[in-house]
């Protein structure tokens, strides 16, 4: 199991897509993502080492702020603002 | 009857214009279904508007019939899941082996069968076009495609891709 108190932010909500590859997780945090409100925060949990680039690229593509990237070996932990509505 | 004249791509807004992917999808091979969805998928996630242009044996994946039967070559593939020389590859199963084969790698990296994908693909709004000179010169109609699909010819497609930032060819 993987430990995610090390991360400090409190999240909206958590995302798990561990086991997933490209574009699933990319396509559920999207979806996720689109349920928050402005400046509400999805934390992501990926194992697809993909996602350390992937992540960040959709986060600046959606206008959404990247808050936390944690590469911890086998897991990659990520905190997503929801940026404005465009 | 009246003809209603479709536009592929609406006049811009005022607001900021959307990225935009545009794809042509022209194989009709398990394989080469997968990455047109991924990238549409994927774009439309990044908030871009997405559009792929099935034609020629790509129109196969929007086949209602055929879109679950599609198939991994055994033949002159060398990078196929059962590597075999072309001297077996053409033999009678060899090409349902490659295909059980593929479809089992994707089942186990828990990626989604071409017509969950495809699923997931509409429900997020990548538009589905359909080439009607594939449609016409392989007989196939309408009814023969699942559902949501933009029947449009070279012209039309091209306009929608003049506006893309991205334009694949698969």
């Amino acid at each position: 199991m993987t430990d995610t108190s090390q991360t400090s932010l409190q999240a909206d909500a958590t995302l798990d897509c561990r086991e997933l590859l490209c574009p699933l997780p990319v396509y559920r945090a999207a979806m996720a993502l689109d349920k928050l409100e402005e400046g509400q925060t999805l934390e992501l949990i990926c194992t697809d080492p993909g996602s350390l680039e992937d992540i960040p690229a959709m986060a600046r593509q959606r206008g959404d702020t990247l808050l936390v990237a944690e590469n911890r070996g086998t897991t990659q932990v990520f905190h997503i603002e929801k940026g404005p509505r465009r | 009857m009246t003809d209603v004249v479709r536009e592929l791509s609406p006049a811009a807004e005022a607001a900021p214009r959307q990225r935009r992917l545009a794809l042509v999808a022209s194989k009709g091979t398990l394989d080469q279904a997968y990455p047109p969805l991924i990238l549409a998928t994927t774009a439309v996630s990044l908030g871009w508007e997405a559009g792929i242009y099935f034609t020629f044996y790509g129109l196969d994946i929007l086949h209602r019939k055929r879109f679950e039967h599609l198939k991994v070559a055994s033949l002159a593939n060398p990078s196929g899941p059962v590597q075999l020389p072309n001297l077996l590859g053409a033999i009678p199963g060899a090409t349902a082996a490659a295909t059980k084969v593929m479809k089992k790698w994707m089942k186990n990296a828990n990626m989604p069968g071409v017509p969950e994908f495809i699923e997931m693909a509409q429900g997020a709004g990548v538009r589905f076009f359909a080439c009607s000179t594939t449609m016409g010169v392989m007989g196939v109609s309408e009814s023969d495609l699942i559902g949501g699909c933009e029947i449009a010819g070279a012209a039309a497609f091209l306009d929608y891709a003049a506006d893309a930032d991205v334009q694949l060819f698969v």
